[in-house]
């Protein structure tokens, strides 16, 4: 899974959302159609073309305060309209790590 | 233990007021987050696939019973109940807010911590032996030498913009715990044949994607030209080390394209000019320094008490202290190693309930010190041998007691993909299934010292290039893979291992490994052959051949 932490040419082949980390937080958020960040995928705005990709990630990187590290996401859309994490890294970022952690919540 | 001056601990509280006022700064928007990443990463905050990451300094691996208390309460009070100790014996959590960092730090500043330079373009953290002081043999305590360089090198500000980040490791013993050979100054303390105690100095060794055993510049530098001979290397690396690719940025890269002579060429014409100035150290500041670490008053003790004759018969107990408990310098005493590898644990973790039932054992047998070592393990450095059967049960009672030290269990990983946000492959769950393929402990113990180190990514943090196995991962079309290379050593016989062969499959690498432990068992030419000699003595080819045969 390379980082994509040092996107520079965007170009999408599929269904993608732009995702970040909330500030005050560090939580995984991702942009909404409304302009705001969501903790849940299902919120997420999707993309479909380079154009708008490039258009969400721009209107998200300029929400500096809300969120940090912006990138887009690949993402699958099913067909009742479920989203999934297109990749092993998005998967982890929104399910949580794969791994029992030392201390149950 | 190193008791803070005034100066040290305003510095401390200075430092988080600063750093709170920039958190506010950042979070009501006055500075964006180009402007405040330098200012958290000075600070140990990084920003993972999760949630911020926060690193916590801990100064050649000493620790307090009272600071590893802090420590737990910041687990509990500010993450998830837990921390990680990393390879350069520091402390990680893993899900702290950015808004509670200030609070978080101002807890640590109480008991004399920080996180000054546990990140950034500067000098992290100096490391050294974990046994520092209390290894037999020892020429001195390294830690003094460690502690001038911390002072020398905090806030220097000549040095906190250097190319790329800068590590320093000490030993003073024969047998290299401290790892100095990849770092990218390690020094070696020794005497000269005049019996005169300094410092071997090695630099460009280093670890990440271009991988290089330490040069030795200078074979003999006298404890009071220390300050200054560091220096002129790092003016020169200051100079001429390269800003405009962060691949190739690091000392080792310079060193390896100037070579070491023209290197040392450099470096010597820049030590002439200062080595008779202000950083020239004279005895009395040595031995201020010196002063200010406090050692235990040990008793006159017999090597071997009744209560550890007694408890011989256990052979649970037996195990545990044949593979556990280390020579102290002192008669009665030893070092207890203790495995921060459960089986089927991530390596290197311990709860903050841990960390407090520790802390309070550390005050009944180890006269309240704790250290942390680069293998991701922790240890007490002063038990009295009596008191050995009693601090193994309450060790076993709070899971500290695996006796797994320095086996194929005792593995070193990196957070991995669970949690990095570099990572391409899992570090941990491959972890916690070899500890699971080696749960016996008499396959382990027939298998002898075996150190697997896994890292997720190439930047190396889990060290894989000088595991006697090294486990690395790497993506393939979206896919997990992982090289495996073998013959590495971290030790003074430092060494690269060698790649076997294709990247594996996430599901095929616990069988690969035991493949290659397997075959290992097989060529070994005596039982106590270790399989690093064994793999030095017949190269990588049989091991490729068991490994590649059937696959």
């Amino acid at each position: 899974m390379t980082s994509p932490l040092e996107q520079k040419k965007i170009k999408i082949t599929g269904p993608s959302v732009v995702t970040a980390n909330r500030t005050w937080d560090g939580i995984v958020v991702y942009r909404t159609v409304a302009q705001g960040w969501s903790a849940e995928l299902a919120d997420a705005a999707i993309v479909r073309t380079s154009d708008d990709a490039r258009t969400l990630l721009a209107e998200s990187v300029a929400d500096d305060v809300g969120a940090v590290g912006a990138y887009i996401a690949p993402v699958e859309v099913e067909d009742g309209g479920e989203i999934r994490p297109g990749n092993l890294r998005e998967q982890i970022r929104s399910a949580g790590v794969t791994i029992g952690l030392p201390v149950q919540a | 233990m190193y008791a803070y001056d005034e100066l040290d601990r305003t510095l401390i509280h200075e430092r988080v007021s600063e750093f709170r006022d920039q958190v506010k700064r950042r979070l009501s928007g006055e500075l964006t987050e180009d402007e405040f990443k330098m200012l958290r990463l000075q600070n140990g905050v990084y920003l993972q696939l999760h949630a911020y990451m926060f690193r916590v300094a801990i100064p050649y691996g000493t620790l307090s019973s009272r600071q590893l208390r802090q420590l737990a309460h910041v687990a509990r009070r500010y993450d998830r109940g837990y921390g990680h100790f990393t390879t350069r014996q520091n402390i990680q959590f893993n899900w702290i807010k950015l808004a509670e960092l200030p609070d978080a730090l101002a807890d640590l500043a109480e008991v004399g911590i920080h996180a000054m330079q546990t990140s950034g373009n500067n000098t992290r953290n100096v490391t050294s032996d974990q046994w520092a002081g209390v290894a037999p043999g020892e020429i001195e305590d390294p830690r003094i030498w460690s502690e001038i360089l911390r002072q020398y090198t905090t806030l220097h500000p000549e040095f906190s913009f250097l190319p790329r980040k800068f590590k320093f490791a000490i030993t003073a013993s024969a047998h290299d715990r401290a790892a100095i050979k990849v770092h990218d100054i390690g020094l070696r303390l020794h005497r000269n044949e005049q019996g005169e105690t300094g410092f071997e100095v090695l630099v460009g060794g280093g670890l990440g994607r271009t991988p290089f055993i330490g040069k030795s510049i200078r074979p003999f530098v006298h404890g009071r030209d220390l300050l200054s001979y560091v220096e002129a290397i790092m003016r020169v690396y200051n100079q001429y080390g390269r800003r405009d690719n962060i691949y190739k940025a690091r000392i080792k890269i310079l060193v390896h394209e100037l070579g070491i002579e023209r290197f040392a060429q450099e470096v010597e014409e820049e030590w002439q000019q200062i080595r008779d100035g202000a950083l020239k150290l004279d005895d009395a500041v040595v031995e201020e320094i010196r002063s200010r670490f406090t050692y235990p008053a040990y008793e006159k003790l017999a090597h071997m008490p009744d209560e550890l004759r007694k408890a011989a018969h256990d052979p649970h107990f037996e195990a545990w202290r044949r593979n556990s408990v280390f020579p102290h310098k002192v008669t009665g005493y030893a070092i207890v190693t203790l495995s921060l590898k459960p089986v089927g644990g991530p390596p290197g973790d311990a709860t903050a309930d841990q960390m407090d039932a520790l802390a309070d054992l550390a005050d009944k047998y180890s006269f309240g010190e704790i250290r942390v070592g680069h293998e991701q393990n922790l240890a007490l450095p002063h038990v009295a041998r009596r008191d050995l059967p009693v601090l193994w049960k309450a060790l076993d009672k709070i899971g500290l007691a695996t006796p797994n030290v320095n086996l194929v269990s005792d593995i070193i990983a990196c957070p991995g993909l669970d949690y990095c946000s570099l990572a391409n492959a899992r570090s941990i769950p491959i972890a916690q299934e070899l500890t699971r393929r080696f749960a016996n402990h008499d396959t382990a113990n027939l298998i002898g010292r075996l150190h697997i180190n896994i890292s997720g990514c190439i930047n190396a943090c889990g060290h894989h290039h000088v595991g006697h196995i090294g486990i690395l991962g790497v993506e393939k079309n979206g896919e997990e893979f992982y090289q495996i290379t073998i013959g590495g050593r971290a030790d003074e016989n430092a060494e690269v291992g060698t790649l076997i062969g294709p990247a594996v499959p996430y599901a095929e690498v616990a069988d690969v490994i035991e493949d290659i432990v397997e075959a290992y068992l097989a060529l070994r030419a005596r039982p106590d052959e270790l399989f690093v000699d064994t793999v030095k003595r017949l190269g990588v080819e049989p091991f490729r051949e068991r490994v590649y045969a059937t696959r």
